[in-house]
């Protein structure tokens, strides 16, 4: 498949994701491709579904929070999104390159923050974003350009040289989040990247992320159980069990489900206690 | 909501990238083999120990006759160093496979595996990696042995140099076939029972397959099927400026049928997909 099947008009994605297209003109079909779009995924472990006919898309510029709790499917959802699972049922395509007929093109608009740390605590900071770099075939002085670039966004230029060992739990998905930007990607993946941080370092990993969103046009997906982590603002996927229970803005699943927050809107959808903050 | 269009061609990758993408990795494989001196030293303890001492007390007990390559008859330490050589290649390559199982169980291997490049491309990448390192441990060997008079011809030392490059391949493939079939790193004990004491003893490493015939047929055939046997016949013959080409093309061929079977278990729709995520991820 090419990437022409992917690109959809504004109305679909509206229709897509509930989301209202504020800044398009009523009837006017801009040509729009989702940053990400997941079409009738379904995947299973054996006789075990993990994921159930998953339909959703991530704008590009915008900010998805996928919900759900754990066991939901979201990491498997991860692993197909980036090719470490192959895909057994529908399609999934970044800006409408194919994940399975293109995936060094898709793969290379993408930056991905797994759940487990992925960095090798054994090299320095600046070893691993060169490693990162070289994976993507981006040379040594333009990785050396870059990295410096990214660690002073995060405030970790004067670490550069300390292994990754030495870092805080905060400094290491800081800089898990620099190395997923290394080699400029339009879509970021986020996989429960706040899990195990404090308070103050979960707040500034979410400011960065939504900073990304705001002033460079990122398309983020941020998988999570916390419904804190969640703005009015954001588009809003429900995952439970497998099975996409809402999407939209927030303002649309709040109102579909007759809730008046994230948490009650979850446990109406879900028929379970609340996610907890 | 933002629209954009996106209008980005397929471009493939150069041959720059390419080549980055495979220093990075060689690179990130010999600071890691850095990183862990004592990997180093027991690479090369393990082989020294045979030389030292298993090979001097038995050096009354087992007589060599002139066997090609040799061209006079030889000591036994002479015999079994091209046998420890590989071995070094061997326990490489499995430790290789068994850092790939580390690496995949606490997610490094994903930063790999969600490179653009083409999957195949990576793993050979991995691939070549091991290999270096494993010609470093060998020639580290081969300059101790030296001082311990086995010394092959000077030539001999580079002649070696495209056998071992090959015998690294074929066994760090061999590894990562294994790597991708193994679900937890405990299960790797199994891989030491199973796979590297019998292919180390029921070859000619230790003994000449003639040797092997006297005592048991059965073994000696076992011994020219496993390509651990034609893996030290390519160095042994190479090391002494020969070319021993029935090995040459059991390597080869062994080389890739295990590297096709490590990139086709490393596929995405098999092998990993079968056993969900890792523990702890939903």
């Amino acid at each position: 498949m090419g990437r022409d099947d992917f690109t959809m008009t504004a109305t679909d994605i509206t229709r897509t994701n509930g989301v209202a297209a504020s800044n398009t003109t009523a009837g006017q079909d801009m040509a729009v491709t989702p940053a990400l779009s997941i079409s009738a995924v379904s995947h299973s472990y054996g006789t075990r579904r993990a994921l159930i006919d998953v339909d959703f898309i991530v704008r590009p510029a915008s900010f998805t929070a996928l919900l759900g709790l754990n066991g939901a499917g979201k990491s498997t959802l991860f692993s197909l999104v980036t090719r470490l699972f192959g895909i057994q049922a529908g399609r999934i395509a970044i800006f409408g390159h194919d994940i399975g007929q293109a995936p060094g093109e898709a793969l290379r608009l993408m930056g991905v923050v797994f759940q487990p740390r992925t960095l090798d605590l054994d090299l320095s900071v600046m070893q691993n974003l060169r490693y990162h770099a070289a994976l993507h075939g981006i040379g040594r002085s333009e990785a050396r350009a870059r990295s410096d670039e990214v660690l002073s966004r995060i405030g970790l230029s004067d670490r550069a040289g300390s292994k990754v060992r030495d870092l805080s739990g905060g400094q290491m998905r800081r800089l898990e989040i620099a190395r997923a930007l290394l080699h400029r990607p339009k879509l970021l993946l986020l996989d429960e990247a706040t899990v195990g941080l404090d308070v103050k370092a979960r707040a500034d990993i979410l400011n960065h992320v939504r900073r990304l969103v705001a002033e460079e046009g990122i398309g983020v997906l941020w998988a999570t159980h916390l419904f804190d982590e969640i703005d009015p603002n954001d588009d809003l996927v429900i995952l439970h069990q497998g099975r996409v229970l809402a999407r939209g803005n927030v303002a649309q699943v709040l109102q579909d489900a007759d809730a008046h927050d994230v948490n009650s809107a979850f446990m109406r959808l879900t028929g379970t206690g609340s996610l907890g903050s | 909501m933002s629209i954009t269009t996106m209008n980005q061609p397929r471009r493939g990758f150069s041959l720059a990238e390419y080549t980055t993408c495979l220093n990075g990795i060689v690179w990130r494989e010999a600071l890691r083999f850095l990183h862990q001196r004592e990997r180093f030293v027991s690479a090369l303890v393990r082989p020294l120990v045979w030389l030292f001492i298993f090979a001097a007390g038995f050096r009354q007990v087992l007589g060599i006759s002139i066997i090609p390559p040799y061209e006079t008859y030889i000591l036994y330490e002479v015999y079994i160093a091209p046998g420890l050589m590989v071995m070094i290649q061997l326990f490489n390559g499995m430790q290789s496979s068994l850092s790939m199982v580390y690496d995949r169980e606490m997610g490094n291997m994903r930063t790999l595996l969600v490179s653009p490049l083409p999957r195949w491309f990576l793993l050979f990448c991995k691939l070549l990696a091991g290999t270096a390192v494993s010609l470093l441990q060998v020639y580290a060997f081969l300059l101790i042995a030296w001082f311990w008079d086995i010394a092959p011809p000077p030539i001999g030392y580079l002649t070696v140099l495209p056998a071992l490059i090959l015998s690294g391949l074929m066994l760090g493939a061999l590894g990562m076939l294994i790597s991708s079939g193994i679900k937890q790193l405990e299960n790797f004990a199994g891989v030491m029972n199973f796979v590297i004491f019998p292919m180390f003893f029921a070859s000619s490493a230790l003994y000449p397959l003639w040797r092997v015939r006297e005592g048991s047929p059965m073994l000696y055939y076992v011994c020219q099927f496993n390509p651990f046997t034609h893996a030290v016949e390519l160095v042994r013959f190479a090391l002494y400026d020969q070319a021993n080409w029935i090995s040459l093309a059991v390597v080869a061929g062994c080389t890739a049928v295990f590297m096709i079977g490590a990139i086709f278990a490393y596929d995405p729709s098999r092998g990993l997909a079968r056993r969900g995520p890792a523990g702890g991820e939903t």
